[in-house]
């Protein structure tokens, strides 16, 4: 005892522990991936509904299913439900879920600090969603831009519900970006160098850079936002002498950023899932990897290409023209990487594999259509037209949702210990590749036909009445396909198959422990000496030399004495005591007063929890 | 050897299969000639920038084919078959991608090169020598103010140009951002509040060209629409001097009886006819019946719809700023009578 620190764990246990109570407590890395998962896929389906309703209005032309209020609000909460509340919180499952387990460690580096993340993002989701029960739902756009959102132009708490929803999530975010930026850095097994580290976890650890560093100019931008529409400060007001454009700038140092916090994770997904079912290593893994962190970086240099229309001037748009195009060059070349990863393979056509390739066919296409509106004067013909509604969704649902999809395949075996089924997850892949075609090729056409986006209606006499209806009866294509998913999940949990600790011959180190992995995960902590340890112990190099050495089998003694963090309540009081407070901001500042004092204090709670003084420690 | 041969043919006829298909969508189903295509410039400006995105799309197509049919291609020829052995490790190539980094980067050059030139170009302020046209467009939630200061004409939603003469937009948002967008006539340039921005254009062919606001303005944002007339020069000498007259008196009782409605309720205080009011909140209704359109290019401006609209503007256009003033039958009535005569 006397060896360790102060705070010292006291009651942890590496039996498992069951109940709802546990779950709310819990501080296991793998249940707050699962509840993650859970959560996002819920919100996933709830903006599904939403762009469906959106769908039913523009089937045909001057349609009144749902007004122009409802329909603003509809655009808005499905932008901002799929960004922050499905693609990030679905990419959390995996990070929670498989960072520990592909570096080999027990836990992330601070366990209690990741259900705070968790029970944060729930509590801003729920507060961004309780704007439906007062009639006040946020109506200016994902991407909000001022002034539409000052006070004289937004009346009423509808912009206030996404302000402060929004900035709720931000600090969920924060917290889990330097979580799993120490949890990289200091928690990898021994041998496992940064070079070794499997390609989903580097691309974890750059989106987590991009999370620490974009969230804090959002959240600049909320703030500023909620001075003026609270304390009637002038930011972005032009009568007060402020300017609207301070938003833009700011939303999109955040928001290109974004792009790529959503797409890389789905990235380096399919960076695992190819060499898994082509058995052979990623073609050229340091390049895909130096590639990513070029994406990230540059991703911060390029944020006025979605202002070009705005007239900051040629020297401005040259420069940012210039900085995306040199984006398609490491995004290019990790295309071709992953063609070379299946060249000269044995490719195995799973499920997870079709999403995976799904994934490199439709990304293909978004990047190409992201090139055109590179060059501003053709983005002055695209931008806010169907056009760019098609690139984005080739991007975050071609891209990001089918690299999502890949991994659920990929590593559901190992989250729950039986393989969904191969056979409807085809059917799930095939349905949803034509129905995403069907819905989102057409806009394509659309835009370049001058369909602008964000409109309820349009004229019957455009010429975009059959590829709307088009759209509109692939987006229930989708929907279908979900629904197969779903049915998959079911019929997977009442009768799928065992999957056992390695069902598709895996090359890292999570396919090396349980299907569920133990609470521990891993008994004794392994050797890392490649970036495929496990493929090297179970088959070598392939060019001659010995397979890694096996870690030796654990004795139950060990096994009794591992030590893992106990459960917690704090964190979802702490998260529900700072909602309270921020909601305080719409209902009366007493409740602000009493809201922060509690949150004040569920911190130092939360802090002292396991304090020993160091006097008992050593007793 | 004919195992190989029925892989090539089999290749070649799923290659043909896709080719016919993308051919026959073009043929059948994506007419390019529509009212707010991007793909059939009339002017300069739009030209310019049609031949850049065609230059960028044939690069981009030429990529796409090529990745796409290595994708089916590599998965067919390497399928998994029973017995295989493992393959062999190769963990890379430097030579390849050091080769296909580059070829990316020589695209881009490509590409990148006339965009800038055509950057430059399309935002050059006019010379003042070609006597460019000097339109101040204000945009408001939601329709659109047209002023010539020049000519001293103020008109609403309809922007009449004179086609083979430079056109200077100067856009201005009272209120907050839209965006000006003709498509037919080229790219869009957002109205800002506080900034003049503008967007200059040589409209070449005589037409009515629909066009759009494309920022998101609020409630209303798929209503604020608006047309541009490009007229042969004489047609739009003709316009300018219809428009500089006064406003006609109505003839006839009903529409005398509009005129004197219109007076007396509280619609003087919005809007301006020319020796009659003079608000300056909505539309200069001084020759409102001369307009093709109506509430900022909803509706054509018809007797019908300018009752509709004057009953009850908020059904046609959710959020306006015209209220409903309660207007009887009769009053709409003559009020539409009057303001269809102010040709």
């Amino acid at each position: 005892m006397a060896t360790h620190a102060a705070f010292m764990p006291g009651v942890g246990s590496a039996e498992a522990q069951t109940g709802l109570w546990s779950w709310i407590t819990t501080v296991d890395h793998k249940r707050i991936g699962i509840l993650y998962g859970t959560s996002a896929f819920i919100f996933f389906l709830i903006g599904g509904i939403e762009a469906l309703i959106m769908r039913l209005q523009l089937a045909v032309p001057d349609n009144t299913l749902v007004g122009a209020q409802r329909f603003n609000e509809l655009f808005t909460m499905h932008g901002t439900t799929m960004v922050f509340l499905a693609i990030m919180p679905l990419s959390a499952a995996f990070f929670n879920y498989m960072v520990p387990l592909m570096i080999g460690a027990r836990d992330v580096a601070f366990p209690r600090l990741n259900s705070l993340s968790y029970w944060i993002f729930l509590a801003g989701a729920l507060f961004l969603h309780a704007s439906f029960l007062v009639g006040a739902v946020p109506d200016a756009g994902w991407f909000g831009y001022a002034n539409l959102t000052s006070p004289q132009f937004a009346p009423g708490h509808h912009i206030d519900f996404w302000m402060l929803g929004l900035q709720i999530l931000g600090i969920a975010s924060m917290l889990a970006g330097f979580n799993f930026i120490v949890t990289i850095i200091n928690m990898r097994a021994p041998g496992m160098t940064l070079m070794r580290m499997p390609v989903f976890i580097w691309m974890t650890l750059v989106v987590q850079f991009l999370v620490v560093l974009a969230f804090p100019a959002i959240t600049v931008a909320l703030i500023l936002l909620m001075f003026d529409r609270f304390f009637g400060t002038m930011f972005y007001v032009p009568a007060g002498g402020g300017d609207p454009l301070l938003w833009q700038h700011l939303f999109w140092i955040f928001g290109h950023p974004e792009v790529y916090i959503l797409i890389l994770p789905a990235m380096g997904i399919v960076s695992e899932v190819l060499p898994t079912f082509a058995r052979k290593p990623l073609f050229g893994a340091p390049v895909v990897i130096y590639s990513g962190i070029m994406i990230g970086f540059f991703g911060f240099g390029v944020w006025s290409h979605h202002m070009f229309s705005v007239g900051l001037g040629p020297v401005a748009d040259s420069a940012f023209s210039i900085a995306t195009m040199l984006i398609a060059v490491p995004t290019g070349v990790k295309i071709l990487n992953w063609i070379g990863t299946l060249w000269g393979g044995t490719v195995r056509f799973t499920a997870a594999l079709y999403f995976s390739l799904g994934f490199i066919a439709m990304f293909t296409m978004g990047g190409l259509s992201g090139v055109m509106h590179a060059a501003p004067p053709v983005d002055l013909q695209q931008t806010d037209t169907y056009f760019v509604v098609a690139h984005f969704h080739y991007v975050l649902f071609g891209g990001s949702i089918f690299g999502l999809f890949s991994g659920m395949y990929y590593w559901w075996p190992k989250m729950f210990g039986r393989m969904l089924d191969e056979r409807l997850g085809h059917v799930h892949f095939w349905l949803m590749l034509i129905g995403f075609n069907l819905t989102f090729f057409p806009m394509h056409y659309l835009g370049l036909i001058g369909m602008p986006r964000r409109i309820y209606t349009y004229a019957p006499d455009l010429g975009w009445n059959f590829w709307n209806l088009v759209a509109t009866i692939g987006s229930f294509v989708i929907a279908l396909s979900i629904a197969v998913f779903i049915a998959n999940v079911w019929k997977t949990h009442r009768s799928g198959a065992v999957a056992g600790p390695d069902p598709w011959d895996g090359r890292t180190l999570e396919w090396a422990i349980p299907s569920p992995p133990p609470v521990y995960n891993f008994a004794a902590i392994p050797t890392v000496h490649g970036r495929d340890e496990l493929w090297l112990q179970k088959h070598g190099d392939g060019h001659g030399g010995a397979p890694s050495p096996r870690p030796p089998v654990p004795r139950a003694e060990d096994i009794a004495a591992i030590h893992m963090p106990p459960p917690s309540y704090w964190p979802i009081v702490l998260a529900i005591a700072m909602t309270v407070m921020l909601a305080g901001l719409l209902i009366s500042y007493t409740q602000v007063v009493v809201g922060g004092l509690a949150t004040l204090y569920c911190m130092y709670r939360f802090a002292m929890e396991y304090h020993r003084p160091a006097a008992e420690a050593h007793s | 050897m004919s195992r190989r041969l029925a892989r090539g043919l089999s290749t070649v006829s799923l290659l043909l299969a896709i080719a016919t298909l993308v051919s026959a969508c073009g043929l059948v189903g994506w007419p390019w000639d529509t009212p707010m295509t991007t793909v059939r410039p009339k002017s300069d400006f739009g030209r310019l920038t049609h031949d850049l995105f065609m230059l960028i799309s044939w690069w981009t197509l030429g990529i796409f084919i090529v990745v796409e049919a290595g994708l089916v291609y590599v998965c067919w020829r390497f399928r998994d078959r029973p017995g295989a052995p493992i393959p062999t490790q190769v963990h890379g190539h430097t030579a390849l991608e050091i080769g296909w980094t580059v070829a990316f980067a020589v695209i881009l050059l490509i590409i990148g090169i006339p965009t800038i030139r055509i950057i430059f170009k399309t935002q050059e302020a006019p010379a003042a020598s070609l006597d460019p046209l000097r339109i101040d467009v204000a945009g408001r939630q939601w329709w659109w103010e047209f002023n010539y200061p020049a000519l001293k004409i103020s008109t609403a939603n309809e922007v009449h140009v004179p086609a083979g003469r430079v056109v200077d937009f100067h856009l201005n948002a009272p209120d907050v951002i839209h965006s000006f967008w003709t498509p037919q006539l080229g790219g869009k340039r957002d109205v800002v509040p506080r900034r003049v921005n503008r967007l200059t254009m040589t409209p070449d062919t005589p037409g009515e060209y629909p066009g759009q606001c494309a920022e998101y303005c609020g409630e209303s944002h798929a209503n604020m629409r608006f047309r541009v007339v490009v007229h042969a020069k004489d047609d739009f000498d003709r316009w300018v001097a219809a428009q500089l007259a006064p406003p006609v008196e109505p003839e006839g009782e009903l529409a005398q009886q509009g005129k004197s409605l219109f007076t007396q309720l509280p619609c003087v205080g919005c809007h301006a006819i020319r020796g009659l009011s003079g608000g300056a909140i909505g539309p200069d209704l001084t020759h409102f019946g001369s307009r093709r359109t109506l509430a900022s290019a909803i509706l054509p401006n018809t007797a019908p719809n300018l009752e509709r609209w004057l009953v009850n503007p908020e059904l046609i256009k959710p959020g306006v700023l015209m209220p409903n003033l309660g207007l009887s039958h009769d009053q709409a009535k003559a009020l539409t009578a009057y303001l269809l005569s102010l040709k």
